[in-house]
């Protein structure tokens, strides 16, 4: 089969980039290896919420009408969500399709999959930045019979063994998923390096809205100080819940939960943890406070001194003097170990040698400079500090496309035969 | 985070242009980055050695500090010994001082705060009834190491804390003594 474009994913970067393609007529097609909003469906717990709120889970003329704009989707809502957007922009997905490989050709790229093989001459990843698990190599010294699984095996507190839990990282996901736990009677121990600390209210108003009225979001990738940095950050510990509570080292620690260091080993049946622990809570509080400071300085220069509640700091994270260097599994009755440790993108099936040592993707914004009509979209700080939000594939999809309609203009007036016949509609309404 | 005017000349002595010229250098080169420390020390009686530095290899090749370093070491009177030099423990702490010290410096450099005078003191507990044996519920090192500096610096108090905090991070000696290190040990 040809066509112009092929899109890989039908999450919100995929569909995104399809409403633009569309609305430039480009011809395209976008390959889902399970249904509409996959990830969402398949790698995410039962209760988890979007940490943006409603208002700010929007895609391109596409935004949220409903009666809580500051309110958080569930799951369900969120793939409901996708699945009107699909609609609403008619985007060409072929479901159950899953990619075998991308290859270059001579005049474009080869996308085999387990359907039909496409033939094209542009291909936006839009697979997502989380699909491989980063389990650390020291759970294979994990003594038998506790329980392991990462953040994105997880669904619920019920269906763990009884006892004790450690979870291993305390960005978004390792900070919900303790609170969720411990609030059920299993104790907490929270094993935690770097992480980043951030109130879910600030003077009387969601951090996502300060995020977004500073211009912080739309902070671009070659303004940014440390981009590698800034693109390796962990996640806000942070949780969409209705009662807006934070989830941060003082609130878990408050619920009784366990605070230790950094997982620094595993040895006859401990865990050794970091000494650091009180120093990169120090860093933490030192960044929130930054963030905090920056909030105020635009508040006070935008004349918003009375819209908004006067300033505070919250309480500096509480380290105890002497937190513990050893936990015992078996003295201590833990056994399930959840790894929030981060996930990697999976460009296995990506023949292009565009991945740097460390498999990552080199690009430039979102455009793979080494591989000419290849795109990518949804990594942290891909164009903007929102890339990776519902709200950032939107304007990544119009910047990306524009690029994408200039290579297509180039190659063609370079080489006229390459020109496609397909009319976009019928492409895309093929069944 | 700049609390110093651009135009103000900032100098701690420290050349941060070419730490960050090296970062730019071994970003292509990462086997040039691979550095060896070495130490050697020799019994000299009782419970005092004297350790010798020298050579290290770095940048792909050997390399020599500009003269010999000599460092002593011994136990105090209090243990039965001869109090010729500091003890093992307190030469660690001063590795620890010293990296961090040294990061002090080095960060500030970086964020163009100027240092006027920068000291600290650490102390470090240890039950001594692990190192004789005694008890296998006590450890043989210490039970926590506290370090307290004293900072005069043209900066804001949150900057220095800051600037401290940062050195932490990236020192090597903190790295070492609060995460674990494999460490062999054999007979020739």
């Amino acid at each position: 089969m040809r066509t112009t474009a092929v899109v890989i994913g039908a999450g919100q970067a995929g569909l995104a980039m399809s409403s633009q393609l569309a609305a430039r007529s480009i011809d395209h097609v976008v390959l889902e290896r399970g249904e509409i909003a996959n990830t969402w469906r398949t790698e995410r717990w039962d209760s988890l919420t979007l940490l943006t709120p409603n208002w700010q889970s929007r895609l391109p003329g596409f935004g949220y009408e409903g009666d809580d704009p500051d309110g958080f989707r569930t799951m369900p809502e969120t793939i409901a969500f996708l699945e009107r957007y699909a609609k609403n922009v008619s985007a060409p997905v072929r479901t159950h399709c899953r990619v075998r490989s991308v290859r270059r050709s001579a005049d474009g790229y080869d996308v085999l999959t387990t359907q039909a093989s496409w033939h094209c001459e542009a291909v936006v990843l839009a697979t997502g930045a989380f699909n491989i698990a980063q389990v650390p190599a020291v759970a294979q010294a994990l003594p038998p019979g506790i329980a392991q699984l990462t953040s994105a095996e997880y669904r619920n507190p019920e269906s763990l063994p009884k006892g004790g839990v450690m979870v291993v990282g305390a960005a978004a996901s390792g900070a919900q998923i303790a609170d969720e736990i411990h609030r059920t009677g299993r104790p907490v121990t929270v094993a935690t390096g770097e992480h980043v600390r951030a109130p879910r209210t600030y003077r009387g108003r969601d951090i996502q809205w300060w995020m977004d009225a500073t211009g912080l979001n739309d902070e671009r990738y070659d303004e940014v100080d440390n981009l590698r940095r800034a693109r390796s950050l962990p996640s806000f510990q942070i949780a969409g819940y209705p009662d807006r509570r934070n989830i941060d080292l003082n609130a878990l620690t408050s619920l009784g939960v366990k605070l230790v260091g950094r997982l620094a080993g595993i040895r006859d049946g401990k865990a050794q943890l970091s000494g650091s622990l009180r120093n990169l809570c120090e860093l933490s509080d030192l960044k929130q406070n930054r963030l905090l400071d920056t909030f105020d300085e635009w508040a006070a220069k935008n004349g918003l001194g009375n819209a908004v509640d006067p300033r505070h700091r919250p309480e500096p994270t509480r380290v105890e003097a002497s937190p513990p260097l050893v936990v015992d599994f078996a003295r201590e009755g833990i056994r399930t170990i959840v790894w929030a440790t981060g996930l990697r993108p999976d460009y296995s099936w990506l023949e292009v040698p565009v991945l740097d040592p460390k498999g990552n993707i080199c690009h430039d914004g979102g455009v793979v400079t080494e591989a000419p009509g290849l795109y990518v979209m949804g990594l942290p700080f891909l164009r903007r500090r929102k890339s990776s939000l519902i709200d950032g594939v939107g304007d990544d999809a119009r910047d990306l496309s524009a690029h994408l309609a200039e290579y297509l203009g180039a190659i063609r007036r370079k080489s006229p035969r390459h020109f496609s016949c397909a009319s976009p509609t019928a492409q895309g309404r093929e069944a | 985070m700049q609390t110093a005017k651009d135009d103000k000349v900032v100098n701690n002595g420290v050349n941060v242009a070419a730490l960050f010229g090296a970062q730019e250098a071994l970003k292509n080169a990462p086997e040039a980055a691979k550095f060896t420390w070495r130490s050697t020390v020799e019994w000299v009686d009782g419970t005092h050695s004297r350790s010798t530095i020298e050579g290290f290899y770095g940048l792909g090749a050997e390399q020599k500090h500009k003269k010999k370093f000599t460092f002593d070491a011994d136990h105090p009177e209090v243990f039965a010994a001869e109090d010729r030099s500091a003890t093992p423990v307190e030469i660690v702490l001063a590795g620890l001082a010293s990296c961090l010290t040294a990061g002090v410096a080095a960060v500030a450099q970086a964020r163009r705060i100027q240092l006027r005078s920068v000291s600290a003191t650490l102390e470090a507990g240890m039950d001594v009834r692990g190192i004789l044996g005694m008890d296998e519920d006590v450890r043989n090192g210490f039970d926590g190491i506290k370090v307290t500096y004293n900072i005069d610096a043209d900066a804001s108090p949150a900057d220095i804390k800051a600037i401290v905090a940062q050195s932490q991070k990236r020192s090597a000696v903190y790295d070492i003594i609060t995460n674990p290190t494999n460490v062999t040990v054999e007979v020739a």
